[in-house]
C-alpha cells in the first residue's frame, strides 16, 4: 500500500496542521454564531406568541 | 449610515441580507486565494512553508480588525449611550479571540521550521499579539463577571479603549524593536516587497478572512440583540 503523502515535502507536518487549525477555527466559529443566533432567536419569538 | 444603523430594527433588516452576502464574498476570495495560493512555487528562502503565511497572516489582520471594532464600537457606546453598540462590541470579541489564535498557533507552526522555535519571549511582534489574545479574553472574563449588564458594559468599554494603545504597537513593533519576526512587507515606502504570486493569493484570502469576520460579526450581533429582547420579554412576563 503506497503511504498517503501531503504535499509540503518536510515541511508538510508543520504546513498541514496550520490549514487544520484554522479550518476548527472556522468551523467553531460557524457554528457558535449560526446555534447562537438560531436559539436566540427562537426564544424570543416564542415570548412574543407567549405575550 | 452609523445613524441610520444605530436603529436596532433598521439594522436587522441591513444585516438579514448583508450578514450573507459578506459570507458567501468571504468563501469566494478565501477559496480563490487558497486555490493560487497553495499554488504558488516554493519561496527561496522559506521553501513550502510560505503556504502557511496565507492562513497566518489574514488571521493576524482579521484579529487587529475585530480588535479595532471592538474599540470603535466601545467608544460609540460609551460617548453616545447606544445600545446596539454595546452589543456590536460584545459580539466583536469572541470573533476576535478565536482569530488571534488562529494566528497564534500557525504563527507558531511556521516559526518553528523557520526560526527553530515554537516561540521566543523576546520577540515583540509574538508577545504584542498574545497581549491582543489576552486582552480578548479578559474583556469576555469582565463582561461574563459582572451580573449588571450596563455595569458589564461600561467596564468593558474601558478595557477596550484602554486595550487599543497595542494595535499601533503591534504594528510598528517589527519597526521599533529589533525580532525575528520579519518585518512590514506590504505597506511600506517603495512597495510591498513580496513577489506578485504571493501577493495576490494574500491579499485574497486577507480579503476573504475580514469579510467572514464581517458576516460573522453581522450574525452575532443579530444574535445579541434577540438575546436581549427574550431576556426584556422573559422579565416582562415574570413581573405580570
Amino acid at each position: 500500500m503506497t503511504p498517503l503523502v501531503l504535499p509540503g515535502g518536510k515541511y508538510a507536518l508543520y504546513i498541514w496542521p496550520a490549514y487544520g487549525v484554522s479550518a476548527l477555527g472556522f468551523a467553531w466559529m460557524i457554528l457558535d454564531t449560526v446555534l447562537r443566533a438560531r436559539r436566540w432567536k427562537r426564544r424570543a419569538e416564542r415570548l412574543e406568541t407567549e405575550r | 449610515m452609523f445613524a441610520a444603523l444605530a436603529n436596532p430594527l433598521r439594522f436587522m433588516a441591513f444585516s438579514r441580507w448583508a450578514a450573507p452576502i459578506l459570507g458567501l464574498a468571504a468563501l469566494l476570495l478565501t477559496g480563490a486565494g487558497l486555490t493560487l495560493g497553495l499554488s504558488a512555487p516554493p519561496d527561496y528562502q522559506q521553501g513550502d512553508t510560505v503556504w502557511i503565511m496565507f492562513v497566518h497572516v489574514p488571521a493576524a489582520w482579521a484579529a487587529m480588525l475585530a480588535y479595532g471594532c471592538l474599540g470603535g464600537a466601545s467608544f460609540i457606546s460609551l460617548v453616545f449611550r447606544h445600545a446596539l453598540a454595546d452589543q456590536a462590541a460584545k459580539a466583536a470579541a469572541p470573533l476576535g479571540a478565536a482569530f488571534t489564535g488562529l494566528a497564534l498557533v500557525t504563527g507558531s507552526l511556521w516559526g518553528r521550521p523557520m526560526w527553530g522555535a515554537w516561540w521566543v519571549w523576546g520577540d515583540a511582534r509574538l508577545v504584542s499579539v498574545l497581549v491582543l489574545f489576552l486582552l480578548f479574553l479578559a474583556y469576555l472574563a469582565l463582561r461574563a463577571s459582572i451580573d449588571d449588564e450596563a455595569k458589564a458594559a461600561r467596564a468593558g468599554e474601558i478595557l477596550a479603549l484602554i486595550g487599543l494603545i497595542n494595535l499601533p504597537i503591534i504594528h510598528f513593533s517589527v519597526e521599533w524593536w529589533n525580532t525575528l519576526h520579519q518585518g512590514e512587507s506590504i505597506l511600506r515606502p517603495g512597495g510591498p516587497a513580496l513577489a506578485p504570486v504571493y501577493l495576490l493569493p494574500l491579499l485574497l484570502t486577507g480579503a476573504g478572512y475580514s469579510f467572514a469576520f464581517g458576516a460573522l460579526w453581522l450574525a452575532r450581533t443579530r444574535a445579541e440583540v434577540w438575546r436581549r429582547r427574550a431576556t426584556a420579554l422573559a422579565l416582562q412576563a415574570a413581573l405580570r
